[in-house]
């Protein structure tokens, strides 16, 4: 076995995945052209767009720049792990509801961003907008904070407009 | 991208022993946010990767004498919003957080963001000369596209500026960087930890390649000081500093200013203690006219090019309002 392949087990939205990877490929190679989970998208491949965010270990992060082989053993939840059965998660229901999308290519980045972002909020992180930075306990998510701690996702259509207050209303839910 | 080796460091020591056999063709890899990128551009070619992400560097601890230890591993975002940083050292949570995206400040680590490389548009593009990236080659920013590029602290051979916000603060807050080498543990200020291009652009600090950054230590906090971060950049979040300012700045009853610490970013290949401006305001009076005589000084020595003569005026505005916003 080339010293370039090596075997790793990823948890990805509930189930056990045991593969043999490329050293080079990053956790997106891994969740699209392995586990046929395409839900998940390359856009930028850089980090810049926020297209291909996941929920790692808890966290919100870009797969594009996370390479597959120092992630074994993690814990990942991606687009297809939010719903509860046939029953939208809160954030794939608002973005229907406000129709927070055109084309819809980012809109999976987007709702697993604004699901870290909103735990994030919860636990007191403050942002770069946040007017007291020592402040504890639970941010108030209003359209400034929303736009700033999402501003790591791009859409090319120009959907902020409904997405802000697609987030903001499951923030205000909570 | 090419391929390469993987391993997983088991401690410091390991990790370090790993990198000393093949300096050149290894590299530590944490977060990976800006190396992984590196790679797929083919700036960076490694055939071996240690990872280092896996070892005890993640804590923050208060050590004696009232200082915090910051772990080289400590997620950005784990930083800004840690406790006794935000109550201690707001400075730094600031620069944290007006630097990347949330998702990037929860993979890239303290150590990654010191060592993070240059975002100059030549040093990224391989098929353009670049002193920095390809030793000799020239620089095509000097009569290319340097809008963007430095003001203080080039050289002939490279202008291109250090892209740390974090390192900002780190520079005004005294930051002292702890290091593993194949010689045992050494610390150095954060000033001799970079170093200015000259002719070896190459290296961007006096680290050697196996050295490792295992910890970042800052002293007590002045008690009385009142602090600030302040970025321009091109747009309002996400994106790197136009020039950006880090100022801790203690007056006392009388007005006198006694103490400021200052550092720039955006402007220099490093950090950029502003030690001229502060010499110019300890012991003398905090006024807007003293503020902006300060900044006056601090500029004298800019060399801008033809391109980003702006920065200079923008750099010694800023310093003289962020100063005045902490009266």
């Amino acid at each position: 076995m080339s010293r370039s392949l090596m075997t790793i087990t990823l948890d990805v939205n509930g189930s056990s995945h045991t593969v043999e990877v490329d050293t080079r490929a990053t956790l997106l190679d891994v969740l699209r052209e392995r586990l046929a989970l395409t839900g998940t998208k390359r856009g930028c491949d850089r980090g810049q767009c926020g297209a291909c965010t996941v929920v790692l270990d808890g966290r919100r992060a870009v797969s594009c720049l996370a390479l597959a082989v120092a992630h074994d053993g993690a814990r990942v939840t991606t687009i297809e792990g939010l719903a509860d059965g046939e029953r939208l998660h809160p954030l794939q229901q608002a973005f229907v509801d406000h129709d927070a999308l055109q084309c819809g290519y980012c809109t999976p980045g987007q709702i697993c961003s604004a699901a870290g972002m909103l735990e994030e909020a919860r636990a007191g992180w403050p942002s770069a907008v946040t007017a007291d930075l020592a402040a504890a306990g639970p941010v108030e998510l209003d359209e400034d904070e929303i736009r700033e701690r999402m501003s790591g996702n791009l859409c090319r259509c120009g959907a902020y407009a409904n997405i802000v207050p697609a987030i903001a209303s499951v923030a205000a839910e909570r | 991208m090419r391929p390469f080796e993987y391993e997983r460091a088991a401690d410091a020591a390991g990790a370090v022993a790993a990198l000393a056999g093949a300096p050149e063709q290894t590299r530590y890899l944490a977060g990976g946010t800006n190396l992984v990128d590196l790679m797929r551009l083919g700036v960076e070619t490694p055939a071996r990767l240690v990872d280092v992400s896996r070892l005890e560097f993640g804590a923050v601890d208060e050590v004696d004498g009232g200082g915090l230890r910051i772990g080289a591993g400590v997620r950005n975002s784990d930083l800004a919003a840690d406790a006794t940083v935000r109550e201690r050292y707001p400075l730094l949570s600031a620069a944290l957080l007006a630097g990347a995206s949330g998702q990037l400040r929860n993979l890239a680590t303290v150590g990654g963001n010191l060592l993070q490389r240059t975002r100059c548009p030549y040093f990224m593009d391989v098929s353009s000369p670049c002193n920095k990236r390809a030793p000799g080659s020239g620089c095509s920013a000097l009569e290319g596209d340097h809008r963007n590029l430095a003001i203080l602290g080039a050289s002939a051979h490279c202008v291109a500026t250090h892209p740390s916000d974090m390192a900002v603060a780190l520079a005004a807050l005294d930051a002292v960087v702890h290091v593993e080498g194949p010689d045992g543990p050494r610390a150095l200020a954060l000033e001799d930890f970079y170093r200015l291009p000259g002719d070896q652009p190459e290296r961007d600090t006096t680290l050697s390649p196996a050295d490792l950054v295992v910890a970042v230590e800052l002293p007590a906090p002045a008690s009385a000081a009142r602090s600030a971060y302040r970025k321009v950049r091109e747009r309002a979040s996400f994106s790197f500093a136009v020039v950006s300012v880090a100022a801790a700045l203690d007056v006392a009853d009388d007005g006198v200013v006694r103490d400021c610490r200052l550092a720039l970013g955006g402007v220099a290949p490093r950090p950029w203690r502003a030690r001229d401006a502060e010499a110019a305001l300890v012991g003398g009076p905090a006024t807007a006219e003293a503020f902006a005589h300060a900044a006056e000084r601090e500029l004298e020595a800019a060399q801008p090019l033809r391109d980003n003569v702006y920065k200079v005026g923008l750099a010694r505005d800023l310093v003289a309002r962020v100063l005045e916003g902490l009266l």
